[in-house]
């Protein structure tokens, strides 16, 4: 698979349009690999003109701040701004909703100021402009439930675009009884996902899998890929991993383009 | 002699006053303990929340019947203030209906007709919120948080409301030439025939008693605000006025770790180096909260102002699952605290005497405030601005940063970060790797 790195481009002396900020989890999560394969197949077919950072990228720093790690989060995040900059980058693309609400939100303050979209965001922006068009026959008929990530929906109020962009793949979309600035979270956030949960009486995916399951789906969507390994794991806990499946909506939309 | 009920009236209400200003003095004073943080931007978006939020109960709505009711209340409590502006002439000059004659006869029916409707209006209401507060099972309601004080608090509010508004009733029932000029008496007109077996004498001094009851009660009231969660009657509206406006996902990034940081990023500074000349000396800051001191003065605001609905509560997924986390107990204890640290400092002449206490620890644990999922569904549910999340955001940047003290989990996890730039032990040369895996 082609995906140019900045470094490379620099070299033949270009400057791409996009960055593409993968994320930890899209680069080493062999589920979220999936995701971050399936975006540049969309990139690629709307003939996007992008690169990664390959190996000069860095964590973000949102799990160490979540965690209360301010030090550890502003080190990272001056250093992936020092190489942004270095770069002049102007636009960043991510998968990832953590990534996304730190680059766009917190980084600004600390020098890295830049236009970022949420994968979701960018690719309904391509349909717009008339350079990508989604097939609407591959997922007909199919019933499918949105879960919003915290860190998209109430943390930056993205709750349209990816519904747009489920619309448009002719499924049959149902809401949880708790969706858009109500959703439960996965679970995942503010660090949790690296730490085994405190005692309770269940496991907040496990609740949050049983919201999905409520609305009898065969797929549960998802924009981000931490919300995408406890609904997947959600699922295995109740044994139903053969009737539905967790996709992201990357994965969706490539799909439906036979990509 | 006759004018010793109209000086009694006046001491009454110098010292019913006076003593809620004392009170509103100590709540700023306490407030100003925290931090200072600035949310002067943006005037014209926050006098929008304010009127939209506080005023417009925008956000009660959510929840349609509760809200419903609480506008009600509300707004029969604030309405019927108006006439309260007329008690207070009439004890003060002891004249009897002042506006009657200003207003005209057709107006002053109409208003006191109206308040007569609210005042039945939020009796219902009041009953309907009691039975639901202690009859329905509402799980908000039946927290462990909400034992003892908490739960007798919200109770007595909806005694008192229930005792005012009969009392406004019976007052205007008992009212002889009221009744017989037949308007502004749509509910009490009914009231009235209850009293018809007494002689006149005695459905007079029914009357005044109403009278002063009433006026002394919204006095008691008064004073009791400060000392319970209705205190957001009146906090609401700064509260909201200053809540955050920024995407909820933005967290601050702490300054003096900025400058920190950029020293210990820059080759060439020297760290040795006497700060400039007028440079505000940084390093003496704590990193984080440990206490109420160390919060900022909107988050100590925040914990006055919180209705103890628990609306964040039943929304948190901490809580759902069965975690000791409760973004409403955050808040509550918050205050407690606040209270116990002003205590202190008027017992101690002005100044605070170590108490060998904290917030950390002796009211929030570390086991709560490690089970937070950042996840904002308390902040997105309450109605009134009021943000759990940044308190529990600044305690635990206390721990880490201060005690070390997260989770072993989460210092593999920052370890991971800090030497391969992932929170898993990956090497970074891989990070392009998934391209070609298929
Ligand atoms: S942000 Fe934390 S306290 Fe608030 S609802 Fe989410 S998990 Fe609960
Ligand atoms: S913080 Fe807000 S939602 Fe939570 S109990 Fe207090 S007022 Fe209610």
């Amino acid at each position: 698979m082609n995906v140019p790195t900045m470094a490379e481009m620099m070299a033949q002396g270009k400057q791409p349009e996009v960055l593409f900020w993968v994320g930890a989890a899209g680069s080493y999560d062999d589920r979220a690999k999936k995701i971050s394969r399936a975006f540049v197949k969309i990139l690629h077919q709307a003939n996007v003109d992008f690169a990664v950072l390959g190996a000069e990228e860095s964590s973000t720093g949102d799990a160490a701040k979540r965690a209360g790690n301010e030090f550890l989060f502003q080190m990272q995040a001056m250093m992936n701004i020092e190489v942004l900059n270095g770069y002049e980058v102007k636009t960043i693309v991510t998968c990832d909703p953590h990534s996304f609400n730190t680059l766009k939100n917190e980084y600004p303050s600390l020098g890295g100021k830049y236009k970022v979209y949420h994968h979701t965001q960018f690719i309904k922006k391509l349909i717009d402009e008339g350079k990508l068009t989604v097939d609407d026959t591959n997922l007909k008929g199919k019933r499918l439930t949105y879960h919003d990530p915290c860190y998209l929906g109430r943390a930056n109020e993205v709750y349209e675009s990816p519904r747009d962009l489920i619309r448009r793949l002719g499924v049959n979309l149902t809401e949880m009884k708790r969706s858009k600035a109500t959703a439960l979270c996965c679970g995942a956030g503010g660090a949790q996902m690296f730490k085994e949960p405190e005692k309770g009486d269940k496991d907040i995916n496990v609740l949050r899998t049983e919201d999905a399951l409520e609305t009898k789906p065969q797929i549960i969507a998802t924009g981000c890929p931490y919300c995408n390994t406890m609904m997947t794991d959600g699922i295995k806990f109740k044994e139903k991993e053969s009737q539905v499946k967790v996709q992201d909506i990357a994965e969706l939309i490539a799909e439906a383009n036979n990509l | 002699m006759q004018y010793l009920p109209n000086l009694f009236f006046a001491l009454a209400l110098i010292f019913g006053i006076g003593f809620f200003v004392m009170n509103v003095r100590k709540l700023i004073r306490n407030i100003n303990l925290g931090k200072d943080i600035d949310r002067s931007d943006n005037k014209s978006q926050r006098w929008k929340n304010m009127a939209m939020i506080a005023l417009g109960q925008s956000k009660m709505i959510k929840r349609p019947f509760a809200g419903f009711l609480h506008i009600v209340v509300y707004v029969g409590f604030v309405i019927i203030n108006i006439e309260v502006l007329e008690i207070i002439i009439d004890g003060l000059f002891g004249t009897h209906r002042v506006f009657q004659p200003i207003l005209g006869n057709n107006l002053y029916a109409f208003l006191i007709g109206t308040f007569e409707i609210l005042a039945a209006l939020v009796f219902v209401s009041v009953i309907i919120f009691w039975l639901r507060r202690n009859l329905a099972n509402i799980k908000r309601f039946l927290s462990k948080e909400m034992k003892g004080w908490p739960k007798n608090d919200g109770n007595f509010i909806l005694y008192f409301e229930m005792v005012l508004m009969s009392l406004f009733i019976i007052m205007n029932a008992t009212d002889i030439p009221f009744q017989e000029a037949g308007i502004g008496n749509p509910i009490s007109q009914f009231v009235a025939p209850w009293f018809s077996d007494f002689s006149t004498e005695t459905i007079h001094t029914i009357e005044k008693t109403a009278w002063w009851i009433h006026i002394l009660g919204i006095l008691v009231f008064l004073n009791y605000l400060y000392y319970s969660k209705h205190l957001h009657i009146l906090l609401a509206f700064p509260n909201t006025f200053y809540a955050n406006i920024n995407p909820k996902g933005q967290f601050d990034n702490l300054e003096s770790v900025t400058n920190e940081v950029k020293l210990m990023m820059d080759p060439s500074a020297d760290p040795y180096a006497a700060p400039a000349e007028g440079a505000e000396e940084t390093v003496p800051e704590k990193f984080g909260a440990s206490d109420v001191t160390d919060l900022n003065w909107v988050q100590l605001m925040n914990s006055y102002t919180c209705t103890e609905c628990g609306r964040c509560t039943s929304s948190c997924p901490a809580n759902l699952t069965g975690k000791e986390l409760s973004p409403r107990n955050i808040m509550m204890k918050t205050r407690d605290r606040l209270e116990e640290v002003g205590n202190n400092i008027d017992a101690n002449g002005g100044s605070f005497k170590d108490d060998g206490k904290q917030l950390l620890n002796d009211y929030i644990t570390p086991e709560e405030l490690w089970a937070c999922t950042s996840c904002n569904a308390c902040v997105e549910e309450c109605p009134i601005g009021i943000d759990p999340l940044s308190i529990i955001t600044d305690m635990r940047r206390y721990l880490v940063m201060e005690e070390s003290a997260a989770p072993q989990e989460l210092n593999m996890m920052m370890t991971n970060i800090e030497n391969n730039g992932a929170p898993w032990q990956y090497n970074q040369q891989d990070r392009l790797n998934w391209k070609d895996e298929e």
